[in-house]
């Protein structure tokens, strides 16, 4: 009896341990939330979230903070370079799972996944050392002789182009973000079904035609579950683009500006605002940026929850 | 094996005491960190403590004292009394040095205060403009957009080269105004004066401001500047030293003193301090802190001026370790 | 005849669209071909002995090394796994075991991997906020928790999947010897789960010991060696990213040395875990 009794409280104790371990996760998500909303309320109370939202004023001497600037650098890079990898994210899972022979398929799917493994500082330091030089010197002179004199899309191209800037930023930020989308999708074509393919080709359907009436159909969701995913990986990254991006408080108005995330914000200035409202100001930035992830990342875990119940 | 145990033991024993030893934290501006870097160094040799200093900025500086998760701050911009008084916090200076202007061109040019302005506020955008032809009517300058660089932190040194440009410009100072972090109408943003030096390093057709030291160990392009005088100035040790003569640093009032835009024949125009800020009532942290800067006075003034930064008059040195009497750090 | 051009359109067009793919998977080659080529270059050259055994000199003054760097980077990343281990295994214990088939669990599941992409800079911003500030100073405890809080979502999950795959019949067998849950789960289920359960823990390793946003205002940095976990502490990506912005060419070679040892030891742990894990299920 004594040894079921103490076997009792030892299985009590695991027992509980467990849950208390697993809860860790949502009570550290709380935390934060709570933590930061705390810090950011004087900067709220004094300039009202709305306002915050669309004040272009990032003004330490005059004690006016505004987040459209660091909103917008976020939100335009993340978009260039979503814009530059889920087209050849889904390129490479295409190839990996219906064009590569056998023995290629692991070798390039692990190779493409090591891209996610470099870490972000490595590659905000090649960026800065190798990959800017080029994009200043030779690749967005170039760019912008051919497109400048355009109506419209040229517009997009003002400005001397010198390497640091959203362009650079989004490049390289776009080459962080390949594995991303190619891994879920890859795994969702994989799960299209066998025997419709097999119907289609014996109907005479080429091998690109299976691919997008048959795999891509039933990847959809997953594609995009990974389209939402290396959308909360982009807004959430700061050393690959810190080097590059050229810290400027401004809307970016051509691929050639300088910009500012909200990510890079926070590591160039949060040791060093020394007033309390600016600090809450970078607080009430990394609030926002909180909950715009969150949400992103909750969406991707959706869509693939879906796509994995049917 | 038995013969490498006692060897390893000796070894992990040295490690840790290196690693047990007293450590001083301090952060703050880059402006000096090549000079606190080099006193650090020596004074760990002399005494095995180490003075552990970040350089963050000044803005880094001054904040970290304030919240108390260092054991002094350092900033370039000094911190009025009534701030100093709200945040319970002391300050001395301990070196001057000199803000220049850096530039990636292959010649070298001559600039003046309101040319200097009218190009941060971006209104002068090519290094063929008139008004810089008109003082460099020797050189060939280019046509090609100034890529204009400015410091992104929170900086002592935008404060000084701030206060100067506001002192000598009532256009910037409406427009901009002054601050360890002001509002740049142009340019790129880099972080410390390491990040502005590297920018100009890289960006053909580039100008910066960063502090002296700076310039020198990378080999930077310092323009001439006019000062108050009319004379055109080429920064050196010289030049600074002229500009710090006659500063009148008060105890009174914590020193609180920008000395830009002195008078002086050969005075370089952007001179400043750079300051310590301790926390009143850390007594013991303090004592130690005052310490390390007390040896730097007695023995680092060599290295001060192998890096261009002009070591402060005995007279002040004595007013200062007065200040940390009365203060009770002494 | 129509029949047969419309045919080779449709094959054209598969031609085109397919040589894209391939040409994707080149490009994405050559991006990892070209970063990973390029650290190796730079930062072999730049590799030495004194790198590895010397604190570094004052700014501007060549040589020395980072010694305190890697130490630090060492200490602050082992004692994250220490903590992160426990939380992250027993976690993923509750949502495969206890919780297993319940509403929570699920939720938690979910809530876990979101939380695995979480901006990491914000981690930093929240333990500065709870640790740093109110204990007056830096610390490289500060650093290993936000560190920590990284990897546990990846442990718990790999974790929560490994025992998952551990066939219900051998819990069956254990509770028919009239073992307690508990003393099944540790003797029976870990044992069965432990390569996997191991593999998790170094993908997570590879994930923290690249990160840099939130050891700034955690561990922050030291310009000497020290020992200290309760004191600022530096770290080789910090060292990185200080070295890399700043404007002395010595600086930079360092940075290319030290990113080449991170990126190298980072692609080993995550080579490892993908031989080791069966399935080839990585947790992102």
């Amino acid at each position: 009896m004594k040894r079921g009794r103490k076997e009792g409280i030892a299985e009590r104790v695991f027992a509980a341990s467990t849950l208390i371990a697993a809860l860790a996760m949502p009570f550290v998500i709380a935390a934060i939330f709570y933590t930061l909303w705390q810090a950011a309320y004087p900067a709220m109370e004094k300039f009202s979230v709305g306002h915050f939202l669309i004040s272009t004023d990032w003004d330490p001497v005059r004690d006016s903070f505004g987040a459209l600037p660091n909103i917008s650098g976020t939100l335009v890079i993340t978009f260039l370079s979503l814009v530059f990898s889920l087209p050849l994210s889904l390129g490479i899972a295409i190839f990996v799972t219906e064009i590569a022979p056998n023995p290629l398929k692991g070798i390039v799917a692990t190779a493409i996944d090591l891209l996610a493994a470099i870490p972000s500082v490595v590659y905000g330091m090649w960026g800065l050392f190798t990959l800017s030089p080029l994009m200043g010197s030779y690749i967005e002179p170039a760019l912008k002789s051919i497109f400048a004199p355009l109506p419209v899309i040229g517009l997009l191209f003002e400005g001397t182009p010198r390497g640091l800037d959203i362009l650079t930023a989004s490049v390289i930020l776009s080459i962080m973000l390949i594995p991303y989308a190619a891994s879920i999708t890859r795994e969702s074509l994989l799960m299209a079904p066998s025997m419709v393919k097999e119907a289609a080709y014996s109907l005479g359907a080429t091998k690109w035609e299976v691919i997008k009436g048959v795999a891509l159909p039933h990847a959809k969701v997953g594609i995009l579950s990974g389209i939402f995913l290396s959308l909360g990986r982009a807004l959430g990254e700061t050393m690959a683009v810190a080097f590059v991006l050229g810290n400027n408080h401004r809307i970016p108005t051509s691929l050639f500006s300088a910009a500012s995330t909200i990510t890079v914000t926070l590591a160039n200035e949060f040791t060093e605002a020394d007033k309390e409202i600016y600090l809450s100001s970078l607080f009430l930035l990394a609030l926002i940026l909180f909950v715009i992830s969150f949400f992103s990342l909750i969406i991707a875990k959706f869509l693939l929850l879906k796509e994995r119940e049917r | 094996m038995k013969k490498m145990i006692f060897p390893t033991i000796l070894c992990l024993l040295f490690l840790a005491h290196q690693g047990l030893a007293e450590t001083i934290n301090g952060a703050g501006a880059t402006f000096p960190y090549p000079l606190y870097g080099a006193w650090a160094f020596q004074y760990h040799r002399y005494s095995g403590i180490k003075v552990n200093y970040q350089s963050i900025g000044s803005g880094g500086g001054i904040r970290q004292i304030r919240e108390r998760t260092v054991d002094f701050g350092a900033s370039d911009a000094p911190l009025p009394p009534d701030e100093l008084r709200k945040a319970r916090l002391l300050q001395f200076p301990t070196v001057i040095g000199g803000v220049v202007l850096a530039v990636n061109l292959p010649q070298e040019i001559r600039l003046d205060p309101s040319t200097l302005v009218r190009i941060y506020l971006g209104e002068i955008t090519k290094w063929n403009d008139q008004t810089i032809k008109k003082l460099n009517p020797q050189i060939d300058l280019p046509e090609r957009e100034i890529a204009v660089i400015y410091r992104a932190d929170g900086s002592g040194t935008t404060a000084i080269f701030t206060h100067y440009l506001a002192q000598i410009s009532p256009s910037w100072k409406a427009k901009v105004g002054e601050g360890t972090a002001v509002k740049f109408p142009v340019g790129l943003g880099a972080k410390g004066n390491e990040g502005v030096a590297n920018y100009i390093k890289r960006t053909p057709y580039a100008i910066g401001y960063v502090e002296f030291a700076y310039a020198k160990q990378n080999k930077l392009n310092t323009p001439f500047l006019k000062n108050r005088d009319g004379s055109f100035v080429f920064p050196s040790f010289e030049s600074l030293a002229s500009a710090a003569l006659g500063a009148d640093f008060s105890a009174k009032n914590h020193y609180y003193r920008f000395i830009t835009d002195a008078s002086g024949k050969e005075s370089w125009p952007i001179t400043g301090a750079t300051f310590i800020l301790l926390a009143e009532e850390k007594k013991e942290i303090n004592k130690k802190v005052v310490l390390f800067f007390d040896w730097a006075f007695k023995n680092g003034d060599g290295k001060a001026k192998e890096l261009t930064y002009v070591p402060l008059p005995e007279e002040l040195k004595q007013d200062i370790r007065n200040y940390w009497k009365i203060n009770g750090l002494w | 005849m129509r029949r047969n051009n419309g045919k080779k359109i449709r094959k054209t067009i598969g031609f085109v669209a397919l040589t894209f793919c391939s040409l994707a998977a080149g490009l994405g080659l050559f991006w990892l071909i070209f970063i990973l080529g390029d650290v190796l270059r730079q930062g072999f050259g730049a590799l030495n002995v004194a790198l590895f055994f010397q604190d570094p000199f004052p700014p501007g003054e060549e040589g020395g090394g980072l010694r305190h760097a890697f130490v630090g980077q060492l200490l602050i990343t082992s004692t994250a796994v220490l903590i992160a281990l426990p939380i992250g295994i027993l976690g993923g214990t509750y949502l495969a075991e206890y919780g297993r088939g319940k509403r929570i669990s699920h939720f938690l599941s979910i809530l876990t991997d979101t939380f695995v992409s979480i901006p990491s800079i914000i981690v930093g911003t929240f333990i500065y906020a709870l640790c740093v500030k109110p204990l007056g100073h830096f610390s490289a405890w500060a650093g290993s928790l936000a560190l920590a809080i990284i990897m546990v979502p990846i442990i718990s999950r790999t974790t929560e999947t490994m025992l998952s795959l551990v066939p219900w019949t051998m819990r069956e067998a254990a509770f028919a010897l009239g073992a307690p849950y508990y003393k099944v789960i540790v003797q029976v289920v870990y044992r069965g789960a432990l390569r996997g359960i191991f593999t998790g823990t170094l993908l997570s390793l590879a994930r923290v010991a690249g990160e840099t946003a939130p050891l700034l205002f955690t561990s922050f940095n030291n310009s000497f060696f020290s020992l200290k976990m309760g004191e600022a502490m530096a770290s080789l990506t910090v060292s990185i990213y200080q070295y890399a912005l700043g404007p002395y060419s010595d600086w930079h070679d360092k940075a290319w040395a030290a990113s080449l040892i991170i990126t190298a030891t980072v692609l080993l742990l995550t080579i490892i875990g993908k031989i080791v894990l069966p399935g080839g299920k990585s947790k992102r």
